[in-house]
């Protein structure tokens, strides 16, 4: 599932690549916004679509941190 | 009332609320540094979304975009913000929720404390703390200096008297160091009372309020100009070039047959086209390389480490993208609108404009009502402030957890020391990015969020490793982290500083170059070197809840998360 995730993410990569229709304005979405915004505009809606497939399916297993912090390490930094 | 003054009256009322707002969270601050640097981790799904969106969405997505598609046209959405609705949200799934979750367990509350303990290594935050700091106060100054210019455009004619200026259009305005010091104030206030939660709250108010003024703006900036279709109709006649990412030969033989007709009778052809510009292709793809710099925000890194839980990153993951087009949608036309605007006869923006970043501000002062012009400029002061918070409290962050208590131990400090020491470095660099943003007033916000963006994008291997790659060395971090800044360094003197908008190196976005090699000297040096120690590896990669043979040791006077 992760990898199809994960390849479905490189197709929209791809696909933002909408040289197809760089050179033309038409047709003009809702008769106002030029069809290259409109496709870019998709590609936003499509990106919320694939990540909630992945929040849905791809959770990161183990993220959840239940325990309260454990202080920290923070102050005392590296050893070199 | 004049239109600028009843501007000044809504801007200062708004001003007010957020005030107001500052005085009431400050109520609920426990008095700890855990709670002023982290909201005692907090904060839900819905705010975590609205301080991530509005941290994410500065000056740039409202003056930027509509400044630069202005410029060049709709292809702006495309380079930035379709790529960041891809790319954030890839960062908050993949490196956000780990962040959070070793924040969690370890006690983390900065980025450098993050690196010090995975690569072992304690001068990493020597060698990171100029670099990250160097690089937000740059992001800082977009906001600083958007301000200064919006309300100085928005309330031209409010005090006749007592403000004049060369250009006759801003006559009476509030000058740019008065108006961008007083956001600056009042930025300090609400973080110096309320820290992360006071700023979480303001971010929250302020993304409302700019996304729904912003929408107000564009059906009201379309109504003026007879309706989106008719607005856009104007632009297929004057600039046709801008409603597209590649000019053609009909586009450019269109422009010279209407610069000849501007040039013969101004009257007449009322708007001056601009020329035509191209999009390059293979910049257009790189562009995907600048939102990466979220993985690597300091001010982002203090954001996620507020989360309730790691589910409250499901909200903002999803819905990141879809925000960031219902904010740059309408801008991008506003900016493409603006090229070929015309109110009673004569062009809205006026010719050969100087500024860009003031194409937002001149379309709402000219087209909306004053009261709504008010208000919309609001709106957009809304997004600025909304991201400087962030960047400002996370400079008093970084100074006080990451040299201040690094280096003079807990011990010497009580935590209501460490909470006193961050809002003094909150207020100084408060000050010092005035002062910057007063002397650089004319710099354009594009190439300097490029360039910003481009230096936190070319560290991102080092965190992305960090989190993935178990073989990644301290020698190698070091390595990624000084390949970046010297490529960066060089690369940007070599565009004369930024002042080359169109410079490209090898043919491509100078980032490309800056982040290949950083990568490859993060892998190549971690791969000559020895591994990190068993005890950091599972420390970092044993997962959450699970005790390894080495536990997180305790150090003593840790943040407080009482």
């Amino acid at each position: 599932m992760k990898y199809l995730f994960y390849g479905l993410i490189v197709l929209l990569a791809v696909v933002h690549q909408d040289f197809w229709w760089w050179d033309r304005a038409e047709p003009l979405v809702f008769g106002f916004i030029p069809i290259s915004l409109a496709y870019q505009a998709g590609v936003s809606i499509a990106a919320a679509c694939l990540w909630a497939a992945a929040v849905k399916y791809c959770w990161p297993e183990g993220a959840d941190v239940d325990q309260e912090p454990v202080a920290s390490d923070a102050t005392s930094g590296g050893a070199a | 009332m004049n239109a600028g003054m009843l501007a000044v009256v809504v801007i200062v009322c708004y001003l007010a609320l957020l005030l107001g707002l500052g005085v009431f969270s400050s109520r609920f601050f426990k008095g700890t540094s855990a709670d002023y640097f982290l909201a005692s981790r907090g904060i839900g799904p819905f705010l975590l979304l609205m301080s991530l969106f509005g941290t994410t969405m500065t000056a740039f997505a409202l003056v930027g975009s509509s400044g630069e598609s202005f410029k060049s046209g709709i292809g702006v959405y495309g380079k930035m913000a379709s790529w960041s609705g891809i790319i954030h949200s890839a960062c908050f799934f993949l490196v956000g929720i780990k962040l959070w979750s070793l924040g969690k367990r370890h006690g983390y509350v900065t980025q450098i404390q993050f690196f010090r303990d995975r690569f072992e290594s304690d001068k990493i935050g020597l060698v990171l703390f100029p670099i990250l700091v160097g690089l937000v106060v740059p992001y800082l100054l977009i906001g600083v200096i958007s301000s200064g210019t919006v309300i100085q455009n928005v309330t031209a004619g409010a005090f006749p008297a007592t403000f004049h200026y060369e250009a006759a259009r801003l006559n009476g305005s509030v000058p740019y160091w008065l108006g961008a010091g007083v956001i600056c104030l009042v930025v300090l206030f609400y973080v110096f009372f309320g820290g992360v939660r006071g700023t979480a709250w303001a971010n929250a108010f302020q993304t409302i309020v700019f996304i729904v003024l912003g929408a107000v703006a564009f059906f009201a900036i379309a109504g003026e100009l007879g309706g989106p279709v008719e607005a856009t109709k104007l632009v297929q006649e004057y600039n046709p070039a801008k409603l597209k990412c590649t000019a053609t030969a009909a586009d450019r033989a269109n422009y010279e047959e209407k610069l000849a007709a501007y040039e013969a009778d101004q009257q007449a052809a009322i708007i001056k086209p601009q020329e035509p510009k191209s999009i390059d292709d293979l910049a257009f793809l790189m562009y995907f390389l600048i939102p990466l710099s979220v993985g690597m925000f300091p001010h982002l890194f203090q954001h996620w480490l507020t989360a309730r839980s790691a589910k409250s990153f499901r909200l903002s993951v999803i819905a990141h993208p879809l925000m960031i087009m219902i904010v740059w949608v309408p801008c991008v036309m506003i900016g493409v609108w603006a090229t070929s605007a015309i109110a009673h006869g004569k062009p809205v923006i006026p010719p050969n404009l100087g500024n860009p970043n003031a194409v937002l501000a001149i379309m709402v002062k000219k087209l909306t009502s004053p009261a709504l012009g008010g208000f919309l400029t609001a709106g957009i002061l809304a997004a600025i402030m909304s991201s400087l918070d962030s960047q400002f409290l996370c400079i008093g962050s970084i100074f006080t957890n990451d040299i201040v208590g690094h280096y003079i131990t807990h011990e010497k400090l009580s935590d209501r020391q460490m909470v006193l020491i961050g809002r003094g470095f909150v207020v100084l660099i408060v000050a010092v990015t005035y002062f910057i943003a007063v002397q650089w007033k004319t710099t354009g916000v594009f190439p300097l969020a490029i360039w910003c963006f481009s230096g936190f994008a070319s560290l991102f291997p080092l965190v992305f490793a960090s989190l993935y790659w178990r073989r990644v060395t301290k020698a190698g971090a070091y390595a990624c982290v000084l390949t970046a800044a010297a490529m960066w360094l060089y690369l940007f003197a070599q565009s004369d500083f930024g002042a080359n908008r169109e410079y490209l190196f090898l043919g491509m976005l100078p980032v490309t170059t800056i982040i290949a090699l950083s990568t490859l000297a993060l892998v190549g040096v971690s791969l000559m070197t020895s591994p990190p120690s068993p005890e950091t590896l599972d420390k970092f990669f044993r997962p959450a809840g699970g005790r390894g043979a080495a536990t997180a040791s305790i150090a003593s006077g840790a943040l407080s998360d009482a």
